[in-house]
C-alpha cells in the first residue's frame, strides 16, 4: 500500500512537470493572447508608416494587404506576358496533348 | 555587402532578400505546374531565412494568394480553367473546410492532435503516391499491350480509369462541364470538393496536394485543367488566408512582394510548361514531390519516438523539403526551356 502511494505521489509530481499549464502556481487556466507590436524606431518613411498603420489598426493594414496583393499580382502577371511574348513564346493556345 | 539584407518593418527581423526572391521561383514553378499553394514547401524555407513562425504562415499564404492569380491568368489564356467547375467546387471546398476545422477542436479536445493529424496526412501522402504510380503503371502496360497488338493507343486514354465509374452516377442535376469535357451529376464535383475541403480543414492545409489528384481520378479532368481550375480555387483560398491572418496581424507583406517577384517569374515558367510535357510526365512529376512532401513528415514524426535524434530529423527534413523544390524546379524549367526552344525554332522554320 505506501508502494502504491508513493508511486502515485511521483505520478502527480510528473503530471505537473509534463503539463505545467494545469497548475495554478505556473499561471494555468486560460492563456493571454500574443500582442506582436511592430518597432517603428529604426525605420522610415513609407517602411515607416506602413509598421505605424499595422500598430494602429490590423482592420485598415488587412484591407490594404488584401487590395495590394492581387493588384501587384496582376502588375507581376502582365509584365511577365510581354516578356514571354518578346522572347518568342505562344501564350494563347495549347495542344490537346492527352489525358 | 549590407545592401542584400532588409528590415521587415513589422516582424523586425533582418532578411537576405535575393533568397527570398529564389525561393519565390522555386514555388512558383511548381506551383504553376502542379497548381498548388505549396505551403509545405515555402514554410520550411522562410524559416531558414530567418523568419519567426508566426510570420511565416501568413507570410506564404499571402504570397501565395499573388502567384496563383498570375499562374491562374496564364492557364486561363490556355483555357486550362473550367471556371464553371471551379465555381462549384467552391461551394463544397468551403463547407467541407469549416467542417474540418471544427472537427480539428474536437480532437483538440482528445488531445494528441498533432500526432494524428500527422499520421493521418501520411496515410493520405502514400495512397496518392501509390495512385498516381500505379496509374503510370497501367499506362504503360496498356500502351505496350497495344503496340504488341499492333495498333496505337488513344491519346486520351488513362491507367486508372475510377472517373468512368463515378460519371456513371446520374444524380440530378446533371452539368456539362464543357471545358473539362465531361458531363456528370453536380453532386459528384459537390462532394468530391466536400471531401477534399474537409480533408484539407482537418490536416490544416490548403488542399492543391489532395484537389488536384481528385480532379483527375474521380471528376476525370484532364491533366492540365485539373492543375488550371484547382490553381483558380487556391487563389480564392489564398486571399481568404491572407485576409484571416493578416487581420491577426501575421503578414510580411513586403517579405511576400519580394517573393512575389521571384514567384511571377517562376509561376510564368511553371505554367508555360505545362505546355510542352504531356499530362502523363506532369503526373510522375507531382508523385515525386508527394513522396518528398511525405518523407518530409516522416522526418517530423521520428521525434516522437527518438527524442535525441530531433535537431537532425528537422535539419533532414529542411533539406529533404527545399532539395525536392530544387530539383523538380530545375526539372521543370529545363523542359520548359528546351520545348521554348522548339516552338521558337519551328516558328522561323516556319516564317523562311
Amino acid at each position: 500500500m505506501k508502494k502504491l502511494l508513493g508511486k502515485m505521489i511521483n505520478l502527480v509530481i510528473l503530471a505537473f512537470f509534463l503539463a505545467p499549464h494545469i497548475a495554478s502556481a505556473a499561471g494555468g487556466g486560460k492563456e493571454a493572447p500574443i500582442v506582436i507590436v511592430a518597432d517603428t524606431r529604426h525605420i522610415t518613411g513609407l517602411m515607416a508608416w506602413w509598421a505605424n498603420l499595422y500598430n494602429e489598426s490590423h482592420l485598415y493594414f488587412a484591407l490594404l494587404t488584401i487590395l495590394i496583393i492581387p493588384i501587384i499580382g496582376v502588375i507581376f502577371g502582365l509584365i511577365a506576358d510581354v516578356v514571354m511574348k518578346k522572347i518568342g513564346i505562344d501564350l494563347s493556345s495549347r495542344e490537346l496533348a492527352e489525358h | 555587402m549590407e545592401w542584400l539584407y532588409i528590415l521587415m518593418p513589422i516582424s523586425g527581423v533582418t532578411i537576405f532578400w535575393p533568397g527570398l526572391i529564389v525561393l519565390g521561383i522555386g514555388v512558383g514553378i511548381i506551383g504553376g505546374f502542379f497548381g498548388m499553394g505549396g505551403a509545405w514547401m515555402v514554410t520550411p524555407g522562410l524559416n531558414i531565412l530567418g523568419f519567426p513562425m508566426a510570420f511565416a504562415i501568413g507570410t506564404d499564404i499571402a504570397h501565395m494568394a499573388g502567384k496563383s492569380l498570375i499562374s491562374t491568368m496564364r492557364h486561363g489564356r490556355f483555357g486550362n480553367v473550367d471556371y464553371k467547375l471551379g465555381f462549384i467546387m467552391l461551394v463544397g471546398t468551403i463547407v467541407g473546410f469549416e467542417a474540418g476545422a471544427q472537427m480539428i477542436m474536437w480532437f483538440e479536445r482528445l488531445g494528441r492532435v498533432e500526432i494524428i493529424v500527422r499520421y493521418l496526412y501520411l496515410v493520405l501522402l502514400a495512397f496518392i503516391a501509390w495512385m498516381v504510380f500505379s496509374d503510370v503503371y497501367i499506362k504503360r502496360k496498356k500502351e505496350k499491350e497495344a503496340k504488341a497488338a499492333g495498333r496505337e493507343i488513344d491519346k486520351l486514354a488513362t491507367g486508372i480509369e475510377w472517373h468512368k465509374t463515378f460519371q456513371k452516377i446520374k444524380i440530378p442535376p446533371m452539368i456539362h462541364l464543357k471545358t473539362a469535357g465531361i458531363y456528370c451529376s453536380a453532386w459528384l464535383p459537390i462532394m468530391v470538393s466536400f471531401l477534399t475541403g474537409w480533408l484539407a480543414g482537418i490536416l490544416g492545409i490548403g488542399g492543391g496536394l489532395i484537389r488536384m489528384p481528385a480532379l483527375i481520378y474521380i471528376i476525370g479532368c484532364p491533366t492540365y485543367i485539373a492543375v488550371g481550375t484547382d490553381l483558380f480555387e487556391v487563389m480564392i483560398s489564398g486571399l481568404y488566408g491572407a485576409a484571416t491572418y493578416t487581420f491577426k496581424g501575421r503578414t510580411e507583406l513586403l517579405a511576400a512582394l519580394v517573393m512575389l517577384v521571384g514567384a511571377a517569374i517562376g509561376a510564368q515558367i511553371g505554367t508555360v510548361a505545362t505546355k510542352y510535357i504531356k499530362g502523363y510526365g506532369i503526373r510522375v512529376a507531382f508523385g515525386c514531390a508527394v513522396i518528398g512532401c511525405a518523407v518530409s513528415i516522416v522526418l517530423k514524426l521520428l521525434p516522437t519516438y527518438f527524442p535525441t535524434i530531433k535537431g537532425l530529423c528537422d535539419a533532414t527534413a529542411t533539406v529533404t523539403v527545399l532539395g525536392v523544390v530544387s530539383v523538380l524546379s530545375l526539372y521543370i524549367f529545363l523542359k520548359m526551356l528546351a520545348g521554348a526552344r522548339k516552338e521558337i525554332a519551328a516558328k522561323k522554320a516556319a516564317a523562311l
